[in-house]
């Protein structure tokens, strides 16, 4: 059975053919489906605040590194005399000490970053570099939409979307009160801090039996129709029974909020909702002040980071094959650190990604500029020599499906031509 | 009693107005506008002028409306200055940071940055005790967003007068800005009582004319740091002294912060971001004719229009030294050298008068207050109206509101309310007191509408399906089920002047009691049955009024429906949560915007605001659906 037929005809009409809601559960479950009819999911990742990429792709192998960070660099996995030390990848870049559970996922060929990616706009405002990324259109900033909700929205962008079809209502969920930028736009999408908070909140009586009522009512407008439509996603949900979520192979997630939506992410995938579309973010990378080295303020964000990845990936099991989790942020940091034992805005940052359908494993993808004074980009960062368009297009392109590319990136114009062949 | 004052005062004040009035009936004093017949009955014309004019109706206005005669009514709130409001000044005076400009804000306020720098300028280790000052520092920076918000809340609630609130929420939207941007928050409390409160039903031209010299949209859309690009012959050449200072306090700078050395020498130029939403956003609209080649020279023309005090703020200033003074072009009219700030105020007047900026303002405020797809009839006769009247805000609105077309049967309950709207309506249909707490206000950015939280220069959407989706609904149905649990600050079921009336009555006259205070007597059989017996009629209708019910029904985890499963405990957790985020009342600050920028979309969710609600029964639950039904999202 089509997942998104079953998604489109619905709960509802399931019922009126006379099937018992153990069925339902079961179906919606789909743990039992054969892959081929399991739909993609597209996982970004987004750290607000400007991740500080060099100390989380180490460019142990660049003297340049060490001189200008005395205090904030990572030790070679060599030199590391006693001192933690980067986590060896090739012999030129290292993981910074809390990525360890990524080592074991780059070892089996799951996971590759990206270094010297990013935006090619000039700007170290946080909030232009943000809207940028997430607009995926730098230095235009009448842009009302975000990328990945061009590329639900666009018709014909994507293969699922056939004209007039009623999309899933999980199809793109926010693990975020609000919606974030990049899921803005004119396809739905559902912004929700917590599973649970999916649903009417009066404890107990008749009051939602009501509601239900008062919006199926036969009537199509655009208010009954939104109305039915969450009822149905309602009863999805309930089918799947989230409260009651183990999750599988042993994974272990921080109890962390970002852990938390990690996990509840896997849940709506494995609960098979329609999910193809989910974004989640998480802050505290904006390191101006006491940024640490292998060990601090760095080292925690980090080490939450990448066990609650890991712990998505675990979980996951094979349906990795189906999923591609992109983490990103903003911008890099300046090379030097600075007087507070920080660094400050910079430019080209790193990303990571992680699948089960990888083009090139066990390679750091992008070109290396070099962190020689004269290879720094207007004498402080990082340059750029991949841009953040040449990672999301692929993505689009070559795992959701996605055909209207240009629509998705106006005005890009590096599609194909710029591609790194991260994904197979 | 108190209510019984009221009228009689507003019925006294309707004569008033009235008599005023008779010699320009409907305002058609072009005497183009047709005569047309009102399709709506006088029942609906009362209730669709509050649901236009307003924030929704009050207890008691729609007897107030019905006495004075709906075309007085309007043409009083066409005239806010003849319409008492003592009460609101009253209340704001309790937000102490409202009457604060920018520059005495970022004095007292100063942003997170500039905390780390004077820490980053003195010696010695960084204390955790200095990483807690700053973070407190950062804190406070973003509580008197906080109050304006609150402030445009108690506003709309409880001001007389309605229209002009309505067009201050328009016109706040049309000229755009984003509170999450680096310093624009400093710059709101002036935005909202200097730039756009007067200007709101005045002349369009003045209104540019405020908004264009505002700190707020100079820093938003960067015209603040547009200079002529290098190699432009600039009005005045820069005064060596103060160059020199200049370049010394860079030096200096950059002994301190080698960092800042790039920077400073970093090429600043021509910023054309506020030139191109001017013409695009603001006057023309996007098929206003303009050319790329327009919005620079548009640009160039704006050079020098900057802030006195720089990233400090302060006041508008020109600055001949940096402002292009080389000939221009601007759609198509030549403008001499030399001109400096006259030619920006040119260049207004040029777009506040085009021909294309008189349709695209009468558009966008026909479906304000008709329907999303306002007729062309209309919008060509409101756009004669601006025409005729240069620009009069107050002659246009009266042109719309006043016409056959805002009274067709078509355009009755034709709009889905924003999230503002529907808050607000809320609080006003159940006699809410306002609140001076950021609660309200948090509300609002829940389900989807902070204040001055849209990102990009647009604005929020002015058309239904933007509003309307799975989530959306979702909220919309809680917030309704909140307000009628008494979880929604200002609101007592108890105080109702409704509750005290039908309290004793039997279900169906309870019912259709509720119909009338909150959905303007007017909903479908539906939904007074579903209200009335619980039973779903569609259903009945299709022979499987069984189905629904039953799915969930048989399944012993979910006998209780609204209980999902997590357990009181859970429950408590959540209300926890709930609690400690009504204590944080930042939250919707700081999820917009972090220490200069934006942290991640963090905050809590309206859920979480409003915890677990008590089973909704008898008279609460009546209130509860119809704050949550169909027709209570339409105004």
């Amino acid at each position: 059975m089509n997942r998104r037929i079953f998604l489109k005809g619905g709960a509802l009409s399931l019922v009126t053919l006379g099937l018992s809601p153990s069925f339902l559960r079961r179906t919606a479950l789909a743990m039992d489906l054969p892959r081929a009819a399991r739909g993609k999911t597209l996982i970004v990742l987004f750290q607000r605040g400007a991740a500080d990429a060099l100390n989380v792709v180490v460019p142990f192998g660049d003297a340049g590194y060490y001189a200008a960070r005395p205090q904030l660099a990572i030790g070679s996995p060599a030199r590391a005399n006693g001192t933690v030390g980067a986590i060896d990848l090739d012999g030129f870049y290292g993981l910074h000490p809390s990525l360890a559970s990524f080592k074991p996922l780059w070892d089996r060929g799951l996971l590759v970053p990206i270094h010297a990616v990013g935006s090619p706009s000039a700007t170290r405002s946080h909030f232009d570099a943000q809207d940028y990324m997430e607009t995926g259109t730098p230095d235009r900033k009448g842009t009302t939409d975000g990328w990945l909700n061009r590329y639900l929205a666009v018709e014909g962008t994507c293969e699922a979307c056939a004209p007039g079809a009623a999309a899933p209502p999980f199809r793109a969920v926010a693990m975020t009160a609000q919606t974030p930028r990049i899921l803005g736009g004119a396809a739905p999408v559902v912004a929700m801090n917590s599973i649970d908070e999916f649903s009417i909140r009066t404890n107990g009586g008749d009051a939602e039996k009501r509601l239900e009522a008062l919006y199926r009512t036969g009537n199509a407008d655009l208010v009954h129709g939104s109305g039915s439509e969450m009822f149905e996603a309602l009863k999805v949900l309930k089918a799947a029974n989230p409260q009651q979520y183990r999750p599988q192979h042993g994974a272990v997630y921080p109890r962390s909020a970002f852990g938390t939506r990690l996990l509840q992410i896997a849940q709506l995938i494995k609960a098979g909702v329609g999910l193809e579309v989910a974004f989640a973010d998480v802050g505290g990378w904006d390191t101006h002040v006491n940024q640490g080295a292998a060990q601090g303020q760095l080292a925690t964000r980090l080490a939450d980071f990448s066990t609650s990845i890991s712990a998505l990936v675990a979980d996951l099991g094979d349906r990795l094959e189906d999923v591609v989790i992109l983490t990103c942020s903003e911008f890099g940091r300046t090379v030097r650190q600075n007087g507070t034992g920080g660094t400050d805005h910079g430019h080209a940052g790193a990303m990571f990604v992680i699948s089960g359908s990888l083009g090139a494993p066990k390679q750091v993808h992008g070109r290396w500029p070099g962190l020689a004074p004269e290879q720094l980009y207007e004498g402080r960062d990082l340059a750029l020599t991949t841009d953040f368009r040449a990672v999301f297009s692929e993505v689009v392109g070559k795992h959701l499906g996605g055909s209207k590319l240009d629509a998705v990136f106006p005005g890009y114009g590096g599609v194909k031509r710029d591609w790194l062949g991260v994904l197979a | 009693m108190n209510r019984c004052v009221l009228v009689l005062a507003a019925l006294l004040a309707g004569c008033a107005s009235s008599a005023r009035t008779t010699s320009t009936p409907s305002g058609s004093s072009d005497g183009r506008s047709p005569v047309g017949v009102r399709e709506q009955t006088a029942d609906q014309q009362v209730h669709h002028v509050l649901s236009r004019l307003t924030f929704g109706g009050r207890p008691g206005d729609v007897e107030t409306v019905r006495a004075m005669g709906v075309d007085a009514w309007i043409d009083r709130q066409l005239h806010p200055e003849r319409i008492a409001d003592a009460a609101v000044p009253s209340f704001l005076a309790q937000f102490t940071t409202l009457g604060k400009s920018g520059t005495e804000l970022l004095a007292s306020y100063p942003p997170p940055a500039v905390a780390l720098a004077q820490l980053a300028r003195r010696s010695g280790e960084v204390t955790a005790e200095d990483s807690a000052k700053v973070r407190e520092q950062g804190r406070q920076s973003f509580l008197f967003l906080g109050e304006l918000a609150s402030s445009r809340v108690a506003r709309a609630v409880t001001s007389e007068r309605q229209l002009e609130e309505v067009l201050v929420d328009f016109w706040e939207n049309h000229f755009s800005v984003f509170a999450g941007k680096d310093r624009t928050r400093y710059f709101l409390n002036e935005y909202d009582a200097q730039t756009i409160r007067p200007h709101a039903m005045g002349k369009f031209r003045d209104l540019l004319g405020a908004v264009a010299k505002s700190p707020a949209m100079l820093y938003y859309l960067d015209n603040w740091q547009s200079v002529a690009d290098s190699g432009r012959p600039v009005l005045q050449p820069v005064n060596a002294r103060v160059a020199q200072r200049r370049a010394a306090a860079v030096r200096q700078a950059a002994q301190q912060r080698p960092q800042l050395a790039a920077l400073a020498q970093r090429k600043r130029g021509l910023n054309e971001n506020y030139a191109r939403e001017l013409m695009e956003l603001h006057t023309l609209g996007v098929d206003g004719g303009y050319t790329q080649r327009d919005v620079i020279e548009v640009a160039r023309a704006l050079t020098g229009w900057t802030l006195d005090r720089g990233i400090q703020g302060g006041e508008f200033v020109f600055r001949p030294q940096v402002h292009d003074a080389g000939a221009k072009v601007i759609l198509g009219h030549a403008f001499p050298a030399g001109r400096g700030q006259d030619e920006g105020e040119a260049v207004l007047d040029l777009l506040a008068r085009h021909p294309k900026t008189a349709e695209f303002i009468a558009t966008k405020l026909a479906r304000r207050f008709v329907s999303d797809t306002p007729p062309a009839a209309l919008v060509a006769r409101a756009a004669a109206t601006f025409r005729r009247t240069d620009g009069d805000i107050r002659e246009v609105v009266r042109t719309i509101v006043t016409s056959p077309e805002f009274f067709a049967t078509t355009a009755y309950r034709a709009k889905v309310k924003s999230p503002f709207e529907l808050v607000t309506s809320a609080l006003r249909a159940m006699n809410a007191a306002p609140d001076a707490t950021p609660r309200t206000s948090q509300l609002v950015s829940r389900l989807g509408q902070p204040t001055f939280g849209h990102q990009a220069p647009n604005g929020y959407p002015e058309t239904g399906d933007s509003w309307m989706n799975t989530g959306a609904i979702l909220n919309r149905i809680n917030f309704g089920l909140a307000v009628a649990s008494g979880r929604v600050p200002g609101v007592r079921l108890a105080d109702w002047p409704i509750t005290k009336q039908l309290a004793a009555l039997p279900r169906e006259q309870q019912v259709d009691g509720v119909i009338r205070a909150l959905l303007g007597g007017d909903a479908s059989s539906d939904t007074r049955q579903v209200l009335l017996t619980g039973t779903n009629p569609f259903l009945v209708r299709q022979g499987a009024g069984a189905g629904v019910d039953s799915l969930l029904a048989d399944d012993p985890d979910n006998a209780s429906m609204g209980a999902m499963a997590g357990g009181a405990a859970a429950d408590r957790k959540r209300d926890a949560q709930a609690r400690r985020a009504e204590r944080a009342p930042v939250a919707q600050q700081q999820q917009m915007a972090g220490r200069e920028a934006i942290k991640p979309t963090r905050g809590a969710t309206l859920t979480q605001s409003i915890g677990t609600l008590p089973p909704a029964t008898g008279f609460a639950q009546i209130v509860g659906l119809a704050l949550g039904a169909p027709e209570f999202q339409r105004r």
